[in-house]
């Protein structure tokens, strides 16, 4: 089978989800956009794994799953604590660590 | 003469210096609670030094045969690093003996002295832990085997020097005075230190043996340098022209130290050092006239000074730096003179010492004065200060039988048995400077014992106690007969020539040079005579001659130090710390300014917008990828 369809679907999934990162200032949808982000390469490992017909890929893709679900742990513990320090979920409002 | 090791009783010869450090140790580690019992051991040290010193010397007469009278004992190895041993001894022979009896002899009998004149003194104690210092440095000096031992020494009674200026801190006078010797013997030092890196340079070896068995090896030209080295060494110690500045200074120093230290026993220390260096010198006629014609001009120098001063230590101490050049000029004059170099240096202690002890005792009497002008007619009050004032006086003037007329003869004799043009000028310089001599001391007499009372209201001169007559009833005995003792019959000639030589022509008793400086001593006598003892003494001071204000000014010596040197230097201070400041500092503070700027700078690029640094994150990964494939294409 062809990976392309599987890979440009990736590829669009991952734009979409860096696009978000960079323009968007809330906090939760921007985790959103990592996650779709996350996703979208977990589509590439899927497919050249089945293209290559063994499970090194689909292996890899778990451990970006139990990572995603580790980190998004961590990060909405912050963004709760900054919420409520700030009442505001905008990362540009959390900007004092700077020069 | 090659030394050979001690046997019998010189090889204990180590207690010489044991005693006096035991003495300071005891004394300046053991602080207040020595105070009371602190001058009795302090007095003690040099006397047992002084006992194993006239044992020695005895034991040192009875050796003929192999070695001599030379015995050198064997302490430890000081440094053993790769090429360079140094092996510290203890060298007796008849040069250094002559310097041990004269230290221990003369310094127990001031620290006796001092006992009396430091009676009311809070800080007694310190005094006699400095001066037992003193003592056990000026020994290792001069018993040392090695030019590192001996410049330990050296450097040791630098310091004891110091202190003992200094002794009385509070003094704004004494401070300053205690510095300018340190500062002045430092430039000298130098002189001393090169000379040693010199020699090891050269011969590999510091050692007197080493280094007098190889000189010849070196060529005339290490010879001079080495020479003329040690003649800077001595000039500071000495207070020879040009480093004479701090001798006149030093008088701020208690009497006794004057005594020991600036009179009899360190100052002459130069004298010793070229001395002993004769093998070099014997190398060198430039080095040996360079010595001769500081000598000479010091001789007279501190002999026009001398003739100026109302303080009465002041006019002692130009006397000493005159003496000295005597005997600086004697040591230049080769084998003909180190013989008289040492007899003077031997005979000056003594009659140097008792009249130093002896204008203590009047300044004892007088309330601490020290102008002359308010002195007059105290031969009556102190009979005993006057007795061996007066005996020392005419030891000094160099009169017929006393200690000074056989050795100032003698140095006169041999410079005018030099010969040339040098020789004659040489002679004269030391026949004006017996004149001159007389004229001074006369004076100090004249002004001091006899005439009317200028004295100051509260005056009530009185003799000195036993503890301080004592030492100065000796020390005449010395000074009427050391001299002669010594001289007559070639006596000292025997015992120090197989160390520096003897003198090539035999020198009668008289001569006609000595002749014509003893007839020019009786003419400054009766000059004296006429200014000071036919007309009253004015209290107040006079005028004076162009003469006269220069030589109170000590022959404007520290001015042309201070242009000379202290204000240049001062310059180039300034000079370098501006260079410092804009040269070196602003290349430091530019580099450190660009740095900061720039860092400043960069530092904008943290805005604390995580967008932004996303947006990094994806425009370096970009980047990063980019790179990849066109790497790989």
């Amino acid at each position: 089978m062809s990976p392309v369809h599987y890979v440009a679907l990736s590829v669009i999934l991952f734009v979409i989800g860096g696009v978000g990162v960079l323009v968007r200032r809330n906090a939760i949808i921007i985790f959103m956009c990592i996650e779709l982000m996350l996703n979208a390469c977990n589509l590439a490992f899927v497919a050249f794994a089945s293209m290559h017909g063994n499970l090194d890929g689909q292996v890899i893709a778990f451990f970006v799953m139990v990572v995603a679900a580790a980190e998004v742990v961590v990060g909405l513990a912050i963004l709760m604590a900054i919420y409520r320090a700030r009442r505001s979920a905008s990362v540009d409002d959390a900007n004092l660590l700077k020069y | 003469m090659t030394p050979i090791g001690a046997t019998g009783m010189l090889r204990e010869s180590w207690l010489l210096l044991a005693f006096p450090v035991f003495g300071a140790v005891v004394l300046l580690l053991g602080g207040r609670r020595t105070d009371r019992w602190g001058h009795l051991l302090g007095a003690a040290a040099p006397i047992a030094s002084f006992v194993y010193a006239v044992i020695a010397f005895f034991a040192l007469l009875g050796y003929h045969g192999p070695g001599g009278r030379s015995r050198v004992l064997h302490m430890y190895d000081f440094i053993d690093a790769g090429s360079f041993h140094v092996n510290m001894g203890i060298l007796l022979d008849p040069l250094s003996i002559s310097f041990v009896l004269l230290i221990t002899g003369v310094g127990s009998l001031i620290h006796v002295y001092s006992i009396g004149y430091m009676a009311h003194d809070p800080d007694r104690r310190r005094f006699f832990g400095y001066l037992n210092l003193f003592i056990a440095a000026m020994l290792l000096l001069v018993v040392s085997d090695n030019y590192l031992g001996l410049y330990i020494g050296w450097e040791g009674v630098g310091l004891a020097s110091y202190l003992l200026i200094g002794f009385w801190q509070s003094r704004n006078s004494a401070a300053v005075a205690a510095k300018k010797a340190f500062v002045v013997n430092r430039v000298g030092d130098t002189g001393l230190t090169i000379a040693i890196f010199l020699m090891f340079a050269e011969f590999g070896t510091v050692s007197f043996q080493g280094v007098f068995g190889s000189v010849h090896s070196g060529g005339s030209g290490v010879a001079t340098a080495l020479g003329l080295l040690l003649l800077l060494g001595a000039c500071g110690k000495s207070a020879q022209v040009p480093l004479q500045s701090w001798l006149l200074d030093a008088m701020e120093g208690p009497t006794p130290v004057s005594a020991l230290i600036h009179a009899a026993t360190m100052v002459t220390a130069g004298v010793y050092l070229l001395v002993r260096s004769n093998p070099i010198l014997a190398l060198s006629g430039d080095a040996r006239l360079a010595v001769t014609v500081v000598g000479a001009v010091t001789l007279l120098f501190g002999a026009l000074i001398g003739c100026a001063k109302d303080d009465i230590k002041k006019a002692l101490a130009g006397s000493t730096m005159s003496q000295i050049g005597y005997m600086t000029l004697a040591a230049g004059l080769g084998p003909a003179g180190y013989v008289f170099a040492i007899a003077h240096l031997l005979a000056h202690g003594f009659f140097k010492a008792g009249l130093f002890l002896g204008a203590g005792s009047v300044m004892h009497g007088m309330n601490d004065e020290v102008n002359m002008r308010r002195y007059g007619g105290l031969a009556k009050y102190m009979p005993v200060t006057f007795a061996t004032f007066g005996l020392g006086y005419l030891a000094i003037i160099g009169i017929p039988p006393f200690s000074g007329f056989f050795t100032k003869d003698g140095i006169i004799e041999a410079a005018w048995d030099k010969g040339g043009t040098s020789g004659a000028i040489l002679a004269a310089c030391a026949i004006l400077g017996a004149g001159i001599t007389a004229f001074y001391m006369s004076r100090v007499m004249l002004m001091t014992y006899s005439g009317s009372k200028r004295w100051a209201a509260e005056a009530h001169p009185h003799e000195s106690p036993a503890t301080m007559t004592w030492p100065m009833i000796l020390l005449a005995v010395g000074s009427v007969a050391g001299g002669g003792f010594l001289v007559l019959g070639q006596r000292f000639e025997n015992f120090l020539g197989p160390v520096t030589g003897v003198p090539p022509t035999a020198h009668g008793v008289w001569s006609a040079a000595g002749g014509i400086a003893l007839a020019l001593a009786v003419a400054g006598v009766g000059i004296a005579w006429y200014m000071y003892g036919r007309v009253p003494v004015p209290a107040e001071v006079p005028r004076g001659s162009f003469v006269t204000v220069a030589a109170r000014k000590d022959l404007y010596g520290d001015a042309l130090n201070e242009s000379l040197l202290m204000r240049p230097g001062s310059w180039l201070t300034r000079l370098s710390v501006y260079f410092d400041n804009t040269g070196v500092d602003g290349l430091v503070r530019s580099v450190a300014a660009l740095v900061g700027g720039s860092s400043g700078q960069l530092r904008r690029w943290q805005t604390g917008f995580v967008r932004s640094y996303a947006l990094y994150m994806f425009a370096g990964g970009a980047v990063l990828v980019l790179l990849l494939l066109v790497v790989r294409l």
